[in-house]
């Protein structure tokens, strides 16, 4: 197994990492599908209100590849189909039975052709959980990947433990890998980390690699960067290992199950631990009882660094494997903040005694809250991206050629080869605090409107 | 301490738009920041930030400047009271220093951080604080006898027309402080050069009024080596006592008020190493550069006596290392690739020694040669940024 170490990157100590026991949680009587988490995903609803549907019958199409579908996780009636302001789709809704039954399917058979076999899996509604490299969106079933990227693991701040997602589930990972290397021309790169479990590290029909290092090294974006880099005209596959599990049990069953474990983290978390769930369900759900009184707190779909903020109200994103909930600060009033020590706040830099403190005090927990800690600039310290940044890109330098919108020079410096998640540390370290990861997302999607 | 607080709270409407005082909104905002720490939180992207900010990494280079401001407001004392013939000690000797130096910081800080401000209100923006560093340096790089007007028409010149015409703090392509040296020493020549300038020997605040004593000549090293007649490279303190190396270093001898003392200058440099404020890439190739191309000179170079100044000295005269290490690292105006900053670095210490040894009219070479590269810095990053480009699309046509 080939081995790759990254030097660059950043581990951001948190409290709240969730304990290895799922906790039972009353199913919620209602979902929602929201159309906003699948980005490039243009909806067209398959369903009416008061219709049945089973878990697998499909909620939504996609207008220009109508092939491309997402499917409900539960059966039941549909409750609401709500618009917003231009009838702009904003969530379907389904009342879920006390019994889930689920649309029959055939198993997929992998000597078939790569034409049935996808069709298969479009079919299921599991297209709508692969992203495609360049613009970090939904897929067009139309192109053939030049490789598919899969992580067996997440090295994000208090991300949920992939051995423990996988506890068992082995055969149905190494199922859905078997289906996705029918789909490309190339290989399914499948990484792993030296923490991986055993029986996640064996699989076969896949090129595995070992990566060592601190975060990023567990996102796809820097494993594709070192294993097999996107140039011009190709496209690259990414998905989430939990799907490719529940693919790989279609795959053998023709079930589509979707349930999934999903971590609640964070400071304000009482009891951080994790549920088995599914996406859609109401994060009240979720977080019911266990979160900090009295203090205003923020609800965070993901992780610290890449998630969505949310609230009470909200659903589980679809690529969420945690719910993270830390304190919103808004009303710290801290004094002289350019000057005083501040032993409990982390920074990467050496402007805070960050690394002695840990030194001394390796179990100290660092605060954490929402605050930009600072005021907006323009660029003005040079070479602290570059730390935290293991791709061999240019990161100030993409970025800018982003904000100027110039298309030639984003193709010249790798903008197909990045997304959003990618540039996170960058945007947590920026002394100037610049919104990188919304400049990244705007300039790919004004990339694919002008390019494709 | 939640009274603060309470009192921003207060005085804020009148501050905000509508209110009486809203044309100052820039400036409640300046002050409100640096006693606060905004409570805005993130709206998308990343919900947690590094602590880091732009107003502790700019006070870093304020604390690493104090050493040697404070060397320089002693030093400006120690010659003044040399020149005069008297002794008086220590503290009065810092005394005198700095009630010499405080006009020139004060103007510079008044004239620079009211159009900072009126830019920021115009702008509509906070108020960034570049101008801490920049109003911190101007004292320090000009002549003590500089006349508070000339500093204050530099300072206009330069805050407008080197930053904020460009967009403020982060988008000038010169060193601001280095632009106010610059249009000082072209627009004023005579009261930049010269023997006159470098040591007071008139009073400050109407003390330590004084006659020069016979044998009294200020000129700094650099002058006295450009102006040899001969073509060994001696120089003497100002009542002609012959000093070398070590006293450079330790900066006891006539130049810009902060900018003689190499060692205060290496302390200010271990703080800015040490808290990664500065690149020390940068640091070390200026001195690199500089070294390098002195042995040149002094191996194959003209039969001048700047010509045979050894390396060494080359390196603690002038403002050599001020100028390296607090002026060619400003990361604004430097080189933003890390390749970069090595050539860049360099060719300030080879274009520096260069122009000192060929053009004496320019003793100050540091100043042209960092504000030349200023200029360069752009084309350096672009070569970079072009090997990255070329290494991409040679991976698409070895497929």
């Amino acid at each position: 197994m080939k081995s790759i170490k990254l030097k660059k990157g950043l581990d951001i100590p948190m409290e709240g990492a969730a304990a290895a026991n799922v906790v039972s949680m009353s199913q919620p009587e209602k979902i929602a599908i929201v159309p906003d988490y699948f980005l490039g995903f243009s909806p067209k609803v398959a369903v009416k209100e008061g219709d049945t549907v089973k878990a697998g019958s499909v909620l939504l199409f996609d207008k220009n590849h109508p092939e491309l579908k997402i499917v409900s996780p539960v059966s039941g009636k549909i409750a609401e189909v709500a618009r917003g302001e231009r009838r702009k789709l904003l969530y379907v809704s389904v009342k879920r039975d006390a019994v889930t039954t689920y649309e029959k399917f055939a198993p997929i058979s992998l000597s078939a052709d790569r034409a049935t076999i996808l069709d298969a899996v479009l079919s299921a509604g599991f297209g709508a959980f692969i992203k495609r490299r360049p613009y970090d969106v939904v897929i067009n079933p139309t192109v053939t990947p030049k490789a598919i990227f899969v992580s067996a693991f997440d090295t994000a701040p208090l991300a949920a433990d992939y051995n423990f997602l996988l506890k068992g589930r082995s055969a149905d990972v190494q199922a859905g890998l078997s289906v996705l290397a029918q789909l490309t021309d190339g290989k399914v790169y499948y990484s792993v980390s030296p923490d991986t479990d055993a029986e996640l590290r064996h699989m076969t029909n896949v090129e595995i690699t070992e990566f060592v290092g601190p975060h990023p090294a567990g996102t796809v974006g820097v494993q594709i960067n070192s294993l097999s880099p996107i140039n011009k005209g190709e496209t690259v596959w990414t998905m989430n290992v939990q799907d490719v599990a529940a693919l790989g049990k279609f795959a053998k069953t023709g079930k589509v199950d979707l349930h999934k474990l999903v971590a609640l983290v964070g400071p304000e978390v009482i009891n951080p631990c994790y549920f088995r769930t599914f996406a859609g369900t109401p994060l009240s759900a979720i977080t019911k009882c266990n979160i900090s009184k009295g203090v205003n707190v923020r609800i965070i779909n993901g992780n610290v660094l890449t998630g969505v903020q949310t609230t009470n109200d909200g659903v589980l994103s679809p690529f969420a494997n945690e719910v993270t909930v830390i304190a919103e600060g808004d009303q710290a009033n801290e004094l002289f903040g350019w000057i005083a020590p501040r032993f409990n706040k982390f920074s990467n830099s050496a402007l805070y005694v960050t690394k002695l403190v840990r030194k001394i005090f390796p179990k100290m927990a660092f605060a954490y809250d929402t605050r930009l800690l600072g005021g907006r600039r323009a660029f003005i310290v040079s070479g602290e991206m570059e730390k935290v940044f293991p791709m061999d890109i240019l990161p100030e330098q993409l970025i800018k050629a982003m904000i100027a919108k110039n298309l030639d020079k984003m193709e010249q410096l790798g903008a197909y080869e990045v997304a959003p998640e990618d540039f996170a540390l960058c945007e947590f370290v920026c002394t100037s605090k610049i919104e990188i990861q919304r400049i990244v997302r705007e300039a790919l999607d004004y990339m694919r409107k002008e390019l494709e | 301490m939640n009274f603060i607080k309470k009192i921003i709270d207060r005085v804020k409407p009148t501050f905000s738009e509508g209110g009486k005082l809203a044309k100052l909104h820039s400036l409640f905002d300046a002050v409100e920041t640096f006693l606060v720490v905004p409570n805005e939180t993130t709206k998308n992207g990343v919900h947690i930030h590094d602590a880091i900010d732009s107003k502790r990494t700019m006070f870093t280079v304020i604390i690493a400047l104090i050493p040697a401001m404070l060397f320089g407001m002693w030093n400006v004392g120690y010659q003044h009271f040399i020149a005069i013939g008297q002794e008086v000690g220590f503290f009065a000797e810092f005394a005198f220093g700095f009630l010499a130096v405080l006009p020139i910081l004060l103007v510079s800080y008044i004239v620079g951080l009211g159009i900072e401000i009126v830019a920021a209100q115009i702008r509509k923006e906070e108020v960034a604080e570049g101008y801490f560093v920049t109003g911190f340096l101007i004292p320090m790089i000009v002549p003590i006898d500089t006349p508070l007007w000339m500093v204050a028409v530099a300072t206009a010149f330069a805050v407008i027309f080197a930053k904020e015409v460009f967009g403020g703090t982060g988008y000038n392509i010169f060193n601001v402080a280095l632009i106010t040296r610059a249009f000082l020493f072209f627009a004023y020549p005579t009261a930049m050069s010269g023997d006159a300038v470098w040591v007071r020997t008139r009073d400050a605040f109407w003390w330590g009024a004084g006659e020069a004593v016979d044998g009294f000549s200020g000129a700094t090293p650099l002058g006295q080596i450009g102006v040899a007649e001969t073509s060994t490279p001696a120089f003497h303190d100002i009542m002609g006592n012959p000093i070398g190396f070590w006293d450079a270093f330790i900066g006891w001898i006539p130049g810009s008020v902060g900018e003689t003392s190499t060692l205060a200058i290496l302390l200010g440099a271990i703080v800015l190493i040490v808290t990664g404020v500065a690149s020390w890439k940068i640091m070390l190739s200026v001195f690199g550069g500089g070294a390098f191309m002195a042995l040149i000179f002094n191996l194959w170079g003209p039969d001048t006596a700047i010509a045979h100044l050894p390396w060494y000295e080359h390196l603690v005269l002038g403002g050599f290392a001020f100028g390296a290490v607090f002026m060619a690292t400003d990361p604004v105006t430097a080189a933003r690739t890390e390749t970069g900053k090595w050539i860049y670095g360099f060719l300030i210490g080879v274009m520096a020694v260069i122009i000192r040894v060929l053009n004496p009219g320019y003793p100050e070479g540091m100043m042209l040669a960092i504000l030349l590269m200023n200029v360069f810095g752009c084309l350096i990053d672009w070569f970079v940024v072009q090997a990255n480009i070329k290494k991409r699309l040679k991976r698409v046509n070895s497929k």
